[in-house]
């Protein structure tokens, strides 16, 4: 068996699990974000009265917050009467940050668990080991009440990566670039093991970026095999006991891809498709009005370093805004403690409130018709970050820092 | 529930993602009949204010990919669509559309075949559908009995209400 399989066999009791069948799986954490008061009324319509375990679930205020509207505010305030009279353990109010950043920090993300969460972004989790996976409203009712949800137990396919990329290449490089071999729809409803001395080489953040995206090409979930870095951390955070998994050297995958990424460039998703990707220098250099380093793909403290490191005693032109969003509140204090955020404010950098930002179009730095931003977050859907008449191009934070510095796309390795 | 579907159906393309079917700003609504009235606006801002109840929505590969938004397919449920017909979907988006009780069906090809207005019959006991308007008919994936049990139910919160001895 795969370690995947390992997994969810363990949460639904039984000693093996196949390809394709479905198993009820009991639920190690749930979380729901802010965009999902629809749990709470379908809990209640289901019948919930107590939620089956206060402490393995978790309400997270991220995509809202703080509240940018009056109806937003109102759905913060019925969620923390929910967690109030639930007597929830964990509650991550509008001062905490992103979920996917937040829970592992917190330590209720650790390798060998099954976590399932209101964002389709739950796969950034298979970073620790774990098996995370998103879900709707509905299936969390189900969860709150239970703790358990059915799954399919999915094909599971490797993506090995040979050799190590040059300097100012980074993971979102290579995530945006398997993205454009496998597209859209290359995994969808299948599990992807990422493989390879990269990946074991890779840190906590880099490996969340990849395992992030890796919903995009329509992952169930992601998976790398905890490393030491891995190790380190959860050790230090881990709220309960855990138990690493390995798959037998016997596992047969659905299907392997290899990709050499040795001499990969800095890559761009162009507008409208997360796999219209291009390396940069084949890329137009478009003028931009926005760059963006933030969200649960870019927004870590190795992220705004590079954007920092950058940007430090120059100034980006008054033709550009830069929104740089701390993907969580200890990042923020980190990136406070460094000097970054003063970097980055000095070189005309605007700093906001840990959270979701704009990457989904709803407040904090949405972009009008015929604007053009440049992002580390994950979607460049029409009308992702306001306007449908906007244009989002995804690239790495080092690259949407160089962009915003000269006003245009630009390559990093030419700075 | 109905299993037989005879109406005329939209067609749309290829990775009609999730803020194409219901924009993320406003994500805020919780009133299903204002959540659709903004039904597909991304892809065509005035297809919700034609769609008839009980008519099809026609897409290619990858219909519902993007976010885990159960907005999108409680958007299609209140704006009538009866069934949703796509060459593949992705997995939250179904999920999330099987449990609210509205049938989808994977059909290869059918957004090359059909034309917008076309009248279909859908068999979904079968997994057939029948183009009356060009005289056609197209095999599809026959639903799963897990998924159809869902469906018969009438969505997870009845057969979980079921299950669980709340009613």
């Amino acid at each position: 068996m795969h370690a995947i399989e390992k997994i969810l066999a363990q949460a639904a009791g039984k000693e093996k699990v196949f390809t394709g069948e479905i198993v009820n799986a009991k639920v190690d954490f749930a979380e729901v974000n802010d965009l999902y008061l629809q749990t709470i009324l379908s809990f209640y319509e289901m019948g919930g009265k107590k939620v089956w375990d206060p402490s393995r679930l978790a309400f997270v205020f991220d995509h809202y917050a703080p509240a940018p509207t009056i109806q937003s505010a109102e759905i913060h305030d019925k969620m923390r009467q929910f967690v109030q009279e639930q007597n929830l353990t964990y509650h991550f109010d509008i001062n905490a940050g992103v979920c996917h950043q937040v829970m592992p920090e917190a330590g209720v993300v650790y390798p060998g668990m099954v976590l399932v969460a209101t964002d389709s972004h739950t796969t950034t989790h298979g970073a620790f080991g774990a098996f995370g996976t998103g879900c709707g409203a509905t299936d969390m009712a189900t969860i709150m009440i239970s703790g358990e949800l059915w799954f399919r137990v999915p094909e599971i396919i490797e993506i090995h990566l040979e050799g190590i990329p040059p300097q100012s290449v980074f993971p979102k490089d290579v995530i945006l670039y398997i993205l454009g071999q496998m597209k859209a729809d290359g995994a969808v409803y299948k599990a992807i093991e990422f493989t390879g001395d990269y990946i074991d080489s890779l840190g906590v953040a880099g490996r969340m970026t990849i395992c992030n995206m890796a919903v995009e090409m329509g992952a169930k979930t992601a998976y790398m095999q905890p490393n030491q870095a891995v190790l380190d951390y959860v050790k230090a955070r881990a709220v309960r006991p855990f138990t690493v998994q390995h798959s037998d050297p016997d596992f047969q995958y659905q299907q392997r891809y290899v990709f050499d990424i040795t001499n990969l460039s800095p890559q761009v998703a162009v507008p409208f498709s997360v796999d219209n990707v291009y390396p940069i220098e084949q890329v137009e250099k478009k003028k931009i009005n926005q760059g963006f380093i933030g969200a649960c793909t870019g927004g870590r403290i190795e992220d705004i370093q590079e954007a920092a490191n950058l940007l430090r005693g120059k100034k980006i032109p008054r033709s550009v805004r830069l929104v740089v969003i701390p993907a969580s509140a200890e990042v923020a204090k980190e990136a406070i403690r460094r000097g970054y955020t003063t970097d980055l404010i000095d070189a005309g950098a605007t700093v906001t409130a840990p959270g979701c930002g704009p990457c989904l179009g709803v407040h904090q730095g949405c972009i009008g018709e015929g604007e053009v931003c440049i992002t580390a977050s994950n979607r460049n859907f029409p009308g992702r970050m306001g306007s449908k008449k906007g244009e989002v191009y995804l690239a790495s934070p080092k690259t949407v820092a160089a962009s915003a510095l000269k006003g245009y796309l630009t390559d990093p390795r030419e700075l | 529930m109905q299993k037989i579907i005879e109406a005329k159906c939209y067609v749309l393309g290829n990775n009609i993602d999730t803020d194409q079917i219901f924009p993320g700003r406003y994500l805020e609504l919780v009133d299903p009949q204002e959540i659709a009235s903004h039904c597909l606006e991304g892809a065509d801002e005035t297809l919700a204010g034609r769609f008839q109840k009980g008519e099809i929505v026609v897409a290619g590969t990858n219909f519902g990919c993007g976010s885990s938004r159960e907005h999108a397919p409680i958007a299609l449920v209140n704006m009538g669509a009866a069934v949703v017909i796509a060459e593949s979907f992705a997995r939250i988006f179904f999920r999330n559309a099987i449990n609210l009780a509205l049938p989808l069906l994977v059909c290869p090809g059918i957004s090359q075949k059909v034309k917008q207005g076309d009248l279909l019959r859908v068999d979904l006991q079968n997994g057939t559908v029948e183009n009356i308007t060009q005289k056609e008919t197209y095999p599809a994936e026959k639903i799963s009995d897990y998924a159809m049990s869902i469906l018969e139910a009438g969505g997870i919160k009845p057969l979980f209400r079921k299950k669980t001895g709340l009613e």
